[in-house]
């Protein structure tokens, strides 16, 4: 039983790390700007965090986490361009686009335990609903690629062309406070960073104890082998219906944060591009790790930020490039280059039996 | 001992794949307590009869166990009725060590909420299995590094776990040595006074020394049934089945 401690002591170890690094070091060595840029990381972290877990645990490959993002988003920005336009007032872009009044249903977003509730229970109920029309039916692999693209394809569609409730392609911006704290003080920006890398640590502690839980392993055997797992008494469906929803909460309650960070949400930042955008950095970090995901998106975020200031334009063609080459000669993600090279070595054949013979032994 | 036997009651069980009839109005009645053997050429549909009653293939007709028709339920509510089977192929988990295999085995009987807590220790029926089917030395080990004949331990082992009062073994013993086919036989004796266990073989030494009873299929029906001296004296056994392995053996 001893073994089986080991790879869990060295993840939570991992997760403290990066906590230290989040929330004690970059703090003190990042000016204000700088940190508003990792609290941005953070955000795609998040949606990072949740997608290893539905791809990388659960082989769902999920090409549309940009409208849970989304959906997270655009509830959290109602609630800002509520709190901006102030009690009773309508928000400006609706005197801008339509016909001055507000529609009802967006009423209640001014309260923001409302808002809160719905950060999470939207995704969750959206995800449950199209979990439950996809899995029982049994679609998966480049299928169920495809449709979670489409998704988020005609997400973004549908923000667009519904301009007077939710700004349209230019989007919702011009927040001025986050709960009742002003977005123009930077301690409150700091603060806001402290929540979100707070929350980033959180959702790597639920999948830390998701992933050795008993239904983490019961989805890893879903992904290897989805129809066995009948034969085990389990509808796969429900298994991957666990998984998928968990990642579109997390995606969720990334995308709800990035609005008061980056001030600003709009369809690009949700559309199918962004959705690769944010798969790119868990195929990089290492999509079946616990950590490579999160890890991989703050690089990612880090090198968009870095190479957009420097080459700008660029990006797109970068990002596509690097997800392309990951998928192509390390699948499993800058996690698997210590096996990768050390397979390139000949020796470690003749270290690998007795430590296997050891293993059976012990 | 139980006054009242398990059973399964098969009846004018058929399975058609486009017009091809694979399974002919089966009537087949398994017991608890006698291993029951399913034999026949290539193609006879042991398998497919297998996969009729456990969910895989659509059929008609009747599969009762207790008081439950199976037909026409999901392969895992076949498997929550008691009823587990193996595959002709075996299938376990290749990433997963040999304990996880067997520990998410026990999972049907696990309340949702203990599903997100980890393992702690092992379940004393999982050590039983674990124990009951050879594999201890091995427990850590990932299952993709078993040898065939282990894969197929390791699935019995599975449906000790999962508690199966039914069992449905396809082919368990294929690839295995004289001597691990005479420890699977000794085990499926073992296991099979308090279960229901049916056998699909080819191996005609390992029928005679473990049948209690023998059903013959050929061509989607069932031929005869009875003691394996019984079928070994059938002239149609000897005509469809027994005739043309040996022939079959020594043309090839
Ligand atoms: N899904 C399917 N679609 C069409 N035909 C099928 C299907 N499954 C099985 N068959 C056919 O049904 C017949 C019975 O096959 P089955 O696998 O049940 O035989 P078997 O008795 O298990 O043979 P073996 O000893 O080779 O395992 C075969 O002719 C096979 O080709
Ligand atoms: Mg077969």
């Amino acid at each position: 039983m001893k073994r089986f401690s080991t790879l869990p002591a060295l993840n939570l170890i991992g997760i403290a790390a990066l906590a230290v690094a989040l929330l004690v070091l970059a703090p003190a060595v990042l000016d204000d700007f700088r940190l508003g840029n990792l609290a941005k990381y953070c955000c795609y972290a998040m949606v990072a965090v949740g997608i290893g877990l539905a791809w990388g645990r659960g082989g769902m490959l999920v090409l549309g986490q940009g409208m849970f993002f989304g959906l997270g988003a655009y509830v959290m920005a109602f609630h800002l361009k509520l709190e901006a336009a102030g009690p009773d007032a309508i928000p400006d872009f609706m005197m801008l686009y339509g016909n001055g009044t507000m529609p009802a249903w967006w009423e209640p977003f001014r309260s923001g335990a409302f808002t809160l509730f719905m950060v999470v229970a939207l995704p969750a109920t959206v995800s449950t609903l199209l979990g439950l029309a996809v899995f029982k039916r049994r679609i998966k692999g480049a299928y169920f690629a495809i449709l979670s693209q489409a998704l988020a394809v005609a997400f973004a569609t549908l923000i667009i062309s519904q301009i007077e409730v939710t700004g349209g392609f230019n989007g919702l911006s011009a927040f001025t406070s986050f709960f009742g704290y002003s977005l123009y003080d930077p301690i409150n920006q700091r603060m806001i960073f402290f929540i979100t890398a707070g929350l980033l640590v959180a959702m790597l502690l639920v999948a830390f104890q998701l992933y050795r839980s008993r239904f983490g392993e019961l989805l890893i055997a879903t992904r290897d082998a989805e129809e066995r797992v009948r034969f085990l008494g389990h509808d796969p469906a429900n298994i991957k219906l666990v998984a998928f929803v968990i990642a579109a909460v997390m995606a969720g309650i990334g995308g709800a944060m990035f609005v008061p960070i980056v001030g600003i949400v709009s369809p690009l930042d949700i559309d199918e591009v962004a959705s690769i955008g944010l798969i790119a950095g868990v195929a990089l970090g290492g999509r079946a790790t616990l950590l490579g995901p999160a890890i991989g998106a703050l690089a990612v975020g880090y090198a968009k930020t870095s190479l957009s200031e420097t080459f700008p334009g660029s990006w797109t063609y970068f990002q596509g490039a690097l997800f392309v080459l990951v998928i192509l000669f390390l699948p499993g993600g800058l996690a698997q280059l210590p096996s990768y090279l050390g397979r390139l070595r000949p020796a470690r054949k003749q270290k690998q039996v007795p430590a296997l013979q050891a293993e059976g032994a012990a | 001992m139980n006054a009242q036997l398990d059973y399964v009651e098969i009846r004018d069980l058929t399975v058609e794949f486009d017009g091809f009839v694979a399974v002919d109005s089966v009537d087949l009645t398994l017991l608890q307590g006698r291993v029951h053997f399913l034999i026949g050429p290539n193609g006879a549909g042991k398998t497919t009869l297998v996969d009729a009653v456990t969910g895989l293939a659509n059929a008609s007709g009747l599969v009762r166990y207790g008081s439950t028709d199976l037909l026409g339920l999901k392969p895992h509510q076949v498997v929550r009725a008691g009823v587990g089977r193996t595959f002709q192929t075996a299938t376990v988990f290749e990433q997963l060590t040999v304990l996880q295999n067997l520990d998410i085995a026990g999972g049907v009987h696990r309340k949702a909420r203990s599903m997100m807590r980890a393992r702690r220790g092992i379940p004393s029926y999982v050590e039983e299995a674990l124990d009951a089917v050879g594999l201890v030395d091995l427990r850590d080990r990932p299952a993709g590094v078993l040898a065939h004949g282990q894969k197929q331990w390791l699935e019995i082992g599975m449906l000790l776990v999962q508690d199966a009062k039914v069992m449905l073994l396809d082919e368990p013993v294929a690839g295995m040595s004289a001597e691990e086919r005479e420890e699977t036989g000794e085990l499926l004796r073992r296991i099979g006074t308090e279960r229901t266990i049916a056998v699909i073989e080819h191996d005609m030494d390992f029928v005679r020394t473990f049948a209690d009873v023998v059903t013959v299929m050929h061509a989607g029906k069932v031929l005869t049934e009875g003691t394996v001296a019984e079928i070994q004296a059938n002239q149609k056994v000897q005509e469809v089945y027994l005739g043309r392995t040996v022939e079959g053996a020594t043309h090839a």
